[in-house]
């Protein structure tokens, strides 16, 4: 925990959080990386959902360990230690010298306070693996008042991930569907009839929710929105292309 | 080059660390803190440590891989890929956070991601957290690595037969809750409260009911 900037203390918890089927479909890898994304910024946000996700994953473990052993064929631990030996040769001998904790993700930025933007002023830091800041960003424009840039156009498992840049009270119509559409704040605020989002707060739509989200503060509201099918995408697209209602 | 046996029984500095690390978690559940202790052995380079915790993981890595679909020569391939990086990052475990099978089934997990569906699994680690202060109870007030791993158990077994499913196809079919109700044709709604209260009686035999 670093407190020191001065930010920190206005950061508020979230209000609006995943559902746990969610956060298991996250914590057993089961979702696209856009989707995983928009929790993993949720995530840096709620501690809560972070001891959820320590329980999802201690269920994975309890999983694989109730595993029958599958008997290994070609395998073998000899093999294994010859390839560590051989992967390992160059490097420093020294492991605690060689393997710093910071290393072990590189899909995360720099921890370091001072050395990378704040997150009230940039990133949250699962994001920073994609974007460097959202000042090097080019919006384009794609309906009055919302800007976008497309952030996992098409992911392997055939999801999408892109920043919406909504200016104040531009709605945007949303409706459930059969899919699963997550939008996570990033700065800004937006409301819907289940209350207001701010940073770290995610929105939940899968066709078992509805939500008409509207921009509501006085600043441009920035938010992560990801799908799991492209198809459902272009939907989205569509009604965002329909005319606006203002506030 | 392959480290002669010899050379691995003697290369086994972190072995009184774990041996210590075993007596002083007790025994009742000497599996869960062997290999708990073990993870902590390797981290110093201990390869007997290695050995144990390859005889025990590779096997059942194996076994996640082919569950969720893939061919017996790639499971082994991601098998061992994943022990590699058990011995790599062994640095980064810590006994007071989580058991040894679920820090294993993580790395199995994003290797299997990685692999299958040429994706990353955007993550967030503790120490990297800025926001927030965790008002949680520090680790030592937690349950302890044997203890939380035989209650685990016993609420698995707890699970109806529907919060079981649900599970399983969660974690082995690589289905998210939308795609399991297609798959069971049941509403969307009964699959998220059937993974709800799983989760409940998870969280309960962690002893984290009380949020
Ligand atoms: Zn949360």
């Amino acid at each position: 925990m670093t407190a020191h900037h001065p930010d920190a203390a206005l950061a508020l918890l979230p209000n609006h959080h995943p559902s746990d089927a969610l956060l298991v479909a996250y914590g057993a890898g089961s979702l696209g990386e856009g989707l995983s994304l928009a929790v993993a910024v949720h995530l840096a946000h709620c501690p809560d959902c972070r001891a959820t996700l320590a329980e999802v994953e201690a269920l994975g473990g309890a999983l694989l360990e109730d595993l029958p052993p599958a008997p290994l064929e070609s395998l073998s631990l000899a093999a294994t230690l010859d390839r560590l030996d051989r992967e390992e040769a160059p490097a420093n001998p020294c492991k605690a010298l060689r393997l710093k904790p910071s290393l072990g993700k590189p899909s995360l930025g720099k921890p370091k306070a001072g050395s990378a933007p704040q997150p009230a002023m940039g990133l949250p830091r699962p994001l920073r693996a994609y974007v460097p800041s959202l000042d090097s960003l080019s919006w384009q424009r794609l309906a009055p008042g919302v800007r976008r840039v497309e952030l996992l156009p098409r992911t392997a498992s055939g999801g999408a991930a892109q920043l919406l840049r909504i200016a104040p009270g531009t709605a945007l119509p949303h409706h459930g569907h059969g899919g699963l559409e997550l939008t996570v704040v990033l700065s800004g605020h937006f409301a819907d009839e289940l209350g207001r989002y701010g940073p770290g707060d995610l929105a939940e739509v899968d066709g078992d929710t509805n939500h008409q989200p509207i921009a509501d503060s006085h600043r441009d509201c920035i938010c992560l929105i990801a799908t799991d099918a492209p198809l459902r995408f272009t939907g989205l697209m569509g009604r965002l292309m329909q005319p606006f209602i203002g506030l | 080059m392959i480290a002669p046996l010899a050379t691995l029984l003697t290369h086994a500095a972190g072995a009184d660390r774990a041996k210590a690390g075993l007596a002083a978690r007790g025994c009742d559940d000497p599996a869960a803190a062997r290999l708990s202790a073990d993870l902590v052995a390797v981290a110093a380079g201990d390869r007997q440590a290695f050995a144990r915790l390859f005889a025990h993981f590779a096997p059942r890595v194996k076994a996640y891989m082919l569950k969720l679909g893939m061919p017996a020569q790639r499971a082994e391939d991601l098998a061992q890929d994943t022990m590699l990086s058990v011995w790599r990052k062994a640095q980064l475990y810590d006994p007071s956070k989580a058991e040894a099978a679920t820090w294993v089934f993580t790395i199995a997990r994003n290797l299997r991601i990685d692999v299958l569906r040429r994706e990353r699994h955007p993550e967030v680690s503790d120490d990297e957290l800025l926001e927030h202060e965790d008002d949680r109870p520090p680790a030592d007030e937690l349950l302890d690595g044997d203890r939380r791993a035989r209650r685990l158990r016993g609420a698995l077994a707890a699970l109806t037969p529907e919060q079981a499913e649900v599970v399983r196809l969660s974690f082995f079919a690589d289905l998210a809750h939308p795609a399991i109700a297609e798959r069971l044709d049941v509403p969307l709604g009964t699959v998220k409260s059937r993974l709800r209260l799983a989760m409940a009686k998870i969280r309960k035999a962690l002893g984290d009911d009380d949020r």
